[in-house]
């Protein structure tokens, strides 16, 4: 947040994809530090792909990405499918989980974590939901529970994958205020979403994908017919017989 | 009169048989370790991996009984580094292939015990073999009882330091990844304390039935509490009870005490099915008001 330039997240040619075939093809760019950007597209566009290699848990086929190297303070939220809501762990231990950094695997959760805690989930609108079992909770309480972690995280940049699938205007409209919160305290955001009013009320820049980069830039400039015309149209399939890609870097 | 029945029945066997106290005392340091191990296999959905891990220890066991006869040194490394190895190759094979743990497992498992039974075959005699199928905890020495205690410091502390991190990558394992690289290593360490109960736990129970004081209380504890700690605090107890209450029925009904420790487990686990407090079967059964809110 000291030096802008420096803290921008640069993608260099970059091809992501699993077993050699590319899910999003030499994509070039930058997120700019602090700033607020929706990943648009159709399924399969390779939206999901982009940030889990941002988050550093999918290795590129080829290029490169240069996120902020002092300190990767990232805070990943992906599809909320990833989590087992049997398990059962109270809304209180759920979002403590955020404080890992601080807390490390063994470090103890002091008298002012739970107080951050509190604050966090009072955030969110859940006071008082600390005891609660998570599986108890409904989808929305859920993405709430899971934003109140991200919150206490208190990371730089922070990637959240389709937070609103399923889930109500007022939670969404409750959870974009916080976002726009966080954008206001100068994080770098990026989401994936698909609800383009959503995208066109709450964020000002946009990259619609569909396995290759269709526009980046103002969401205004982004959101035209042609652009999604062309998103629309893209091949969703792999090819069995592809050979291998020349496109120079 | 009713006293003094009740008194030969629960407390005079123990009372008078140093061989019945040192039953329970092994079956209680077993069932202290492996309650909560128990409790967080059922809840990753691990239970058949306890089984499976049993299965792999067993040819370990076997050779160590090979080399030196009825060892406990012997049968004891040999079952860890069985096991060891098993939850190692399968943790990898995970993590490289696209097989998933339960098909990793289950390879190694098989190659395994396949291997075992070979090697024992090659000895011919496989009569004393039954000790390690079936324990025998009546006949638990010195060294055996130190080792059943170990087992339960080195899971109860082990336990207690990888606690976050477990559950962690119980509910989000995705989650501990991007925060942390101690993913892969509290997951093995985990298997390793499984390992190291079945291992402690056949010298008592045999290598099958000691799967049985780790997953049965378990699933009985379900029943009985919505809470992890609840959850593990209860499959203890359920384990401690079970052992004590088929240690005493084993000997009036001179039945063999290993698999009459874990039909009584058993036992709990079903009325625990029925009647738990947390939706047991009878309480869907019940007509009961709603709340307001």
């Amino acid at each position: 947040m000291n030096n802008p330039r420096s803290n921008a997240i640069h993608l260099h040619d970059l091809t992501l994809g699993y077993d050699r075939h590319p899910a999003v093809h030499h994509l070039d760019g930058c997120f700019k530090a602090g700033s607020l950007t929706a990943i648009i597209g159709p399924n399969g566009a390779g939206k999901s792909t982009l940030l889990k290699a941002l988050a550093g848990t999918l290795r590129p086929l080829s290029g490169s990405l240069s996120i902020p190297s002092h300190d990767r303070r990232i805070a990943y939220l992906p599809q909320s499918a990833e989590i087992d809501r049997d398990f059962p762990i109270s809304v209180e231990d759920l979002v403590a989980m955020g404080l890992w950094r601080k807390t490390g695997p063994f470090g103890t959760v002091a008298r002012q974590d739970r107080a951050a805690i509190g604050h966090a989930l009072d955030s969110v609108g859940l006071a008082g939901f600390e005891d609660r079992i998570v599986g108890t909770l409904s989808g929305g309480q859920m993405q709430r529970v899971l934003f109140a972690r991200l919150m206490l995280q208190d990371a730089e940049i922070i990637l959240i994958d389709e937070p609103f699938a399923a889930i109500d205007t007022k939670t969404v409209q409750d959870l974009m205020q916080l976002v726009r919160h966080w954008h206001g305290e100068g994080r770098t955001i990026l989401a994936v979403l698909h609800d383009m009013n959503v995208v066109s009320e709450f964020f000002p820049d946009c990259l619609m994908i569909a396995r290759e980069p269709v526009a980046w830039g103002k969401t205004s400039d982004v959101l035209t017919p042609a652009h999604l015309a062309k998103a629309r149209a893209m091949i969703e399939a792999n090819d069995p017989h592809a050979d291998f890609c020349e496109r120079a870097a | 009169m009713v006293m003094t029945t009740l008194y030969d029945l629960v407390i005079g066997p123990f009372v008078e048989f140093a061989f019945m106290r040192r039953a329970l005392v092994g079956a209680v340091a077993l069932s202290l370790g492996a309650g909560p191990i128990g409790v967080f296999l059922m809840l990753r959905r691990m239970s058949l991996v306890g089984d499976a891990m049993a299965h792999a220890i067993l040819p370990g066991a076997a050779l160590g009984y090979l080399i030196a006869g009825l060892s406990l040194g012997f049968m004891t490394a040999g079952g860890l580094i069985a096991g060891f190895v098993v939850a190692l190759l399968a943790g990898l094979v995970t993590r490289v292939t696209v097989l998933k743990e339960d098909a990793a497992l289950a390879s190694f498992y098989l190659i395994s015990l396949a291997g075992g039974v070979v090697l024992v075959s090659l000895r011919g005699s496989n009569v004393d073999l039954l000790h390690v199928l079936f324990g025998s905890v009546l006949a638990l020495d010195d060294p055996t009882l130190l080792l059943l205690a170990a087992t339960a410091t080195i899971s109860l502390v082990a336990l207690a330091v990888l606690y976050r991190p477990l559950v962690l990558e119980c509910v989000d394992s995705l989650f501990l990844r991007t925060v942390s690289r101690s993913g892969g290593a509290t997951h093995l360490g985990f298997l390793a304390l499984v390992v190291l109960n079945l291992v402690a736990g056949f010298h008592a129970l045999g290598t099958l039935l000691s799967v049985g004081l780790m997953m049965l209380p378990a699933f009985a504890a379900r029943f009985w509490s919505t809470t992890l700690e609840g959850m593990m605090m209860c499959a203890t107890g359920i384990g401690i009870l079970s052992s004590a209450i088929g240690i005493m029925l084993s000997y009036h009904l001179s039945t063999p005490t290993g698999p009459t420790i874990i039909l009584t487990t058993g036992l709990i686990y079903l009325i625990s099915l029925l009647i738990g407090l947390k939706n047991g079967l009878l309480l869907r059964l019940l007509p009961r008001k709603h709340l307001v809110g």
